[in-house]
């Protein structure tokens, strides 16, 4: 067994409205930081994870499809670190 | 023969389940169970009401994590066999992110979390929850939801449409709702899933009865 450190991003898709990135974006520029054009927020979630090498994807992607993510309204994607 | 059991769903979390228990026992004389999630006997309850609120405080999403507790993997069978279930509020957000409704629920395009009495329309007579009164039913529920706003793609807009499976429009937009879509039911119609409360619309002392019906008609086998 190895340990892996996994790290993954969840997105809105891009066709589902972000009012919370808007919210911001619109603060952004309220500090004087013009130009930004979008402004989006996700989630980052990490994983400290013991594993055989062979399984680990099929772990990540099992909880990544069916938990960290709806994939009704989100995008995932992730890193996988071997410790 | 035991009398007609509606099971109400009690979640880390919910805060609507008193609420259900009253509108029925109280207001329509209907008998109720409590069930803890972590229960996966069905045996006992004819039809079952998942309750608003914030189950396990909304973590990750509304309703992700409630949706593998014992008693959702059970409520598939219970589905199959045509039995009745009501999602009201995050009940709904859990029949979305459990599968057995399409769609997702997210963030109130106005990010407020919005309190309010709400005009609806009635779409569809699938399911026969909502009394058909007219051509176009209109009803008065309260809402009372920070991530209500109804999302789901095109093709889906077209199957729910098509098939006759949008329950319930919102007259005026509150929340950015995908075709004002406050409610929406499965193919066999066994399934609702609403935003709006009718369980707090049942008794002229609070504001109104429009939601009896639909809590009545739980007891429709």
């Amino acid at each position: 067994m190895d340990q892996f450190e996994v790290k993954v991003f969840i997105r809105l898709r891009p066709s589902v409205l972000d009012p919370a990135g808007e919210a911001i974006k619109s603060a952004s520029n309220k500090l004087g930081v013009a130009g930004i054009k979008s402004l989006r927020i996700g989630k980052m979630i990490e994983v400290k994870i013991e594993s055989n090498e062979e399984d680990i994807k099929d772990k990540i992607e099992l909880l990544c499809d069916r938990l960290f993510a709806n994939t009704v309204i989100e995008d995932y994607e992730y890193s996988i670190n071997k410790l | 023969m035991a009398s007609f059991t509606v099971g109400i769903v009690v979640f880390p979390g919910s805060n609507c389940d008193r609420d259900v228990s009253w509108a029925l026992e109280g207001c329509l004389d209907i008998k109720t169970k409590f069930l803890w999630h972590e229960s996966s006997d069905l045996n006992d309850v004819d039809s079952i009401v998942l309750p608003g609120g914030f189950s396990y405080g909304d973590y990750l999403r509304c309703g992700a994590i409630a949706r593998f507790s014992p008693l959702i993997n059970s409520l598939h069978d219970f589905v199959k066999s045509g039995k009745r279930v009501l999602g009201i509020c995050n009940g709904f957000q859990i029949l979305t992110e459990s599968g057995f409704l399409p769609g997702a629920l997210v963030a109130n395009k106005n990010l407020n979390f919005i309190c309010d009495d709400i005009d609806l329309n009635v779409i569809t007579s699938k399911g026969g929850w909502f009394q058909k009164l007219n051509e176009t039913q209109n009803i008065k529920l309260p809402i009372a939801h920070g991530e209500g706003r109804y999302h789901c793609d095109q093709d889906t807009l077209k199957k729910l449409t098509d098939n006759d499976l949008i329950a319930l429009k919102y007259k005026t937009n509150p929340n950015g709702s995908t075709s004002d879509i406050a409610g929406i039911t499965n193919e066999k119609g066994n399934v609702l899933g609403l935003m709006p409360h009718p369980e707090r619309a049942c008794d002229e002392s609070i504001g109104g009865i429009d939601g009896l019906y639909t809590l009545r008609s739980l007891i429709t086998q």
